[in-house]
């Protein structure tokens, strides 16, 4: 029938599949790799893919040299949970008013949250700089949090609103109908029944926070003991001779909860993506 | 309901309160920063658009048509990988959903985590690239491929698409299964290969999405700052200092506000350009949706 592949044609995609896969999943493989080898294996010419003395030694090591490992996992969860419920506190009824309610400056307004969208953080790191300077916020959560949270609010709004647009307004006529409030129609009947689109901007959000949280700690922190993962390992870069093996089994570890949770969760991430949240 | 409803703006003030503070009053403020001698120091005073003229003066040109082509370079190979991806994910094989698995971990992983593992991948003496290129004969002696103008130049656009193709692809890819069944069946019944069904069919009605892709995978990638600042800060002598790259180096490393923020607004001005480019396009695509 119409999708019988022909024999070729099996061969073609899954070759086509392998490629792909090369591409993407050496950088891992081999970080994997260089995790396992002993740092006199890591320095040697020829390189070998498979090298002598390979072992685990190295995980064990890492909690040794860099004592603060656990601490920075721990920060960049909690910092990339902060931004989530953050930013959902703020777009949730945002996009529940540009959904559902006709006021004047509404176009106007969802213009500016567009337009925030498109800018990087990085282009206006200087005034927030300053901002954060004149706050006080500066080697705190809060200057990681923060405008973390504010960068990722615009695309949650246009996510939501998505979301309760595709919910029949018949739902809160027969609320009001009943006397109920908007405050209380939106509380009790259509934020319970949008928790499946919830869910899915939350992880959306929450793989975003966690993917990004370099620039502002980069800027805005010096205490180590504050930093989340990605700038706790850059330390390891700053050195004459960066010990490859130990950084790359540090950010295996960094990052294996997060492929899990990934892997668990995938199905909702994908749902997040193709419905128009996005993240770079 | 004649009167002004507050509601709907009771309800918009967190998200307005939070844009506001750390997003909106920071354009403006780096509008006004930039016609200023801002540093260190604790005097700051209007300097009129020198900022801007020395920026023209001396590095604005090379520095917009290496970002440009930095630009250009990453998302067009995004693009082609990102729909290439698309169409295998697309096809109807067994191993599909381990392959939508598998594609993805360039996107979760935090950015900074993948810059590192791609360091080594281009380290010269002990990396893999140089390693298996040498045993295969591709270079004479070890390849460092992050001291090299162009070698450097090429192997951040490599990874800054590594990081960004999972997402094209599965972009692409719901916009490919939003397309009706039935127009393949009746290409099928006219005895149209798979090839040319492609070709007539995914293609022209997939141009919107891979249109709407490209524009916003434009405005990301000249955002991009975390891959090069990782892998190079912007060298070898400036062969890979981008604009984000350089407003950085120009306010953060070396303190100079007022410069750096007139550069800052040079980008700025292109995302203007770039955004009202988006938004036309956008408008364009709902008011034909709507004519249907």
């Amino acid at each position: 029938m119409i999708n019988r592949y022909r024999w070729w044609e099996l061969v073609l995609i899954y070759a086509g599949m392998a490629l792909f896969l090369t591409f993407m999943l050496a950088p891992f493989v081999e970080a994997f790799m260089v995790s396992l080898r002993p740092i006199t294996e890591v320095f040697r010419i020829p390189y070998r893919f498979f090298a002598e003395g390979m072992s685990f030694a190295n995980y064990r090591q890492i909690w040794i040299s860099q004592p603060m490992l656990g601490r920075w996992i721990i920060n960049s969860f909690g910092i990339a949970v902060a931004v989530t419920v953050l930013s959902m506190c703020c777009s949730i009824p945002a996009a529940y008013a540009f959904a559902r309610f006709k006021f004047k400056l509404r176009d106007g307004l969802l213009s500016l949250f567009l337009a925030v969208s498109m800018v990087g953080a990085a282009v206006l790191i200087i005034p927030l700089y300053k901002l954060m300077l004149a706050l006080g916020l500066l080697n705190t959560y809060a200057a990681m949090i923060i405008p973390g949270a504010a960068f990722t609010v615009p695309t949650g709004i246009f996510l939501m609103r998505s979301y309760f647009m595709r919910i029949p307004a018949e739902l809160e006529e027969a609320a009001y109908v009943d006397g109920a409030s908007r405050l209380y129609t939106m509380r009790r009947v259509i934020l319970p029944i949008s928790a499946p689109g919830m869910v899915v901007v939350a992880i959306t959000t929450f793989i975003t926070a966690y993917a990004q949280q370099f620039l502002f700690a980069l800027t805005f922190n010096s205490k180590n003991h504050l930093n989340p993962l990605p700038v706790g390992l850059y330390q390891f870069f700053g050195h004459q001779e960066v010990r490859w093996n130990e950084l790359m089994a540090a950010s295996i570890v960094g990052v294996l909860p997060v492929l899990v949770l990934y892997v668990f969760l995938q199905r909702y991430i994908v749902a997040g993506l193709t419905a128009g949240a996005v993240k770079e | 309901m004649k009167r002004i409803d507050a509601f709907p703006y009771l309800l918009l003030i967190p998200a307005l309160l939070l844009v506001g503070t750390i997003a909106a009053w920071p354009l403006v403020e780096t509008f006004r920063l930039s016609f200023t001698d801002a540093s260190m120091k604790q005097v700051q005073n209007y300097v009129g658009f020198e900022n801007y003229i020395k920026f023209f003066q001396r590095d604005f040109w090379p520095i917009l048509g290496r970002t440009l082509v930095w630009t250009t370079l990453s998302v067009s190979l995004k693009l082609i990988m990102g729909l290439l991806g698309a169409v295998l994910l697309n096809a109807a094989v067994p191993g599909r959903a381990l392959f939508r698995i598998l594609i993805m971990p360039p996107w979760v992983v935090p950015v900074a985590v993948g810059c590192f593992m791609w360091a080594w991948m281009y380290n010269g003496q002990f990396g893999m690239i140089s390693g298996l290129g040498q045993r295969f004969g591709l270079f004479s002696g070890p390849f460092e491929f992050l001291a090299y103008k162009q070698a450097a130049f090429i192997s951040t656009v490599v990874t800054d698409v590594w990081i960004g193709t999972p997402l094209v692809s599965l972009y692409l890819l719901a916009a490919m299964q939003t397309i009706p069944k039935d127009l393949y069946e009746a290409a099928w019944t006219d005895g149209a290969g798979r090839f040319y069904r492609f070709r007539r069919v995914t293609l022209p009605l997939l141009m919107p999405s891979i249109t709407t892709m490209a524009l916003l995978s434009t405005i990301w990638t000249f955002n991009s700052f975390e891959i090069i600042w990782i892998l190079t800060e912007g060298g070898p002598r400036g062969s890979t200092t981008t604009m984000i790259i350089d407003t950085y180096r120009t306010a953060i490393s070396r303190f100079r506000y007022g410069e750096g923020a007139a550069r800052a607004v040079m980008i700025l001005i292109c995302l203007m350009v770039l955004s009202a480019i988006y938004l036309a396009l956008l408008n364009r695509l709902t008011r034909k949706g709507r004519a249907k």
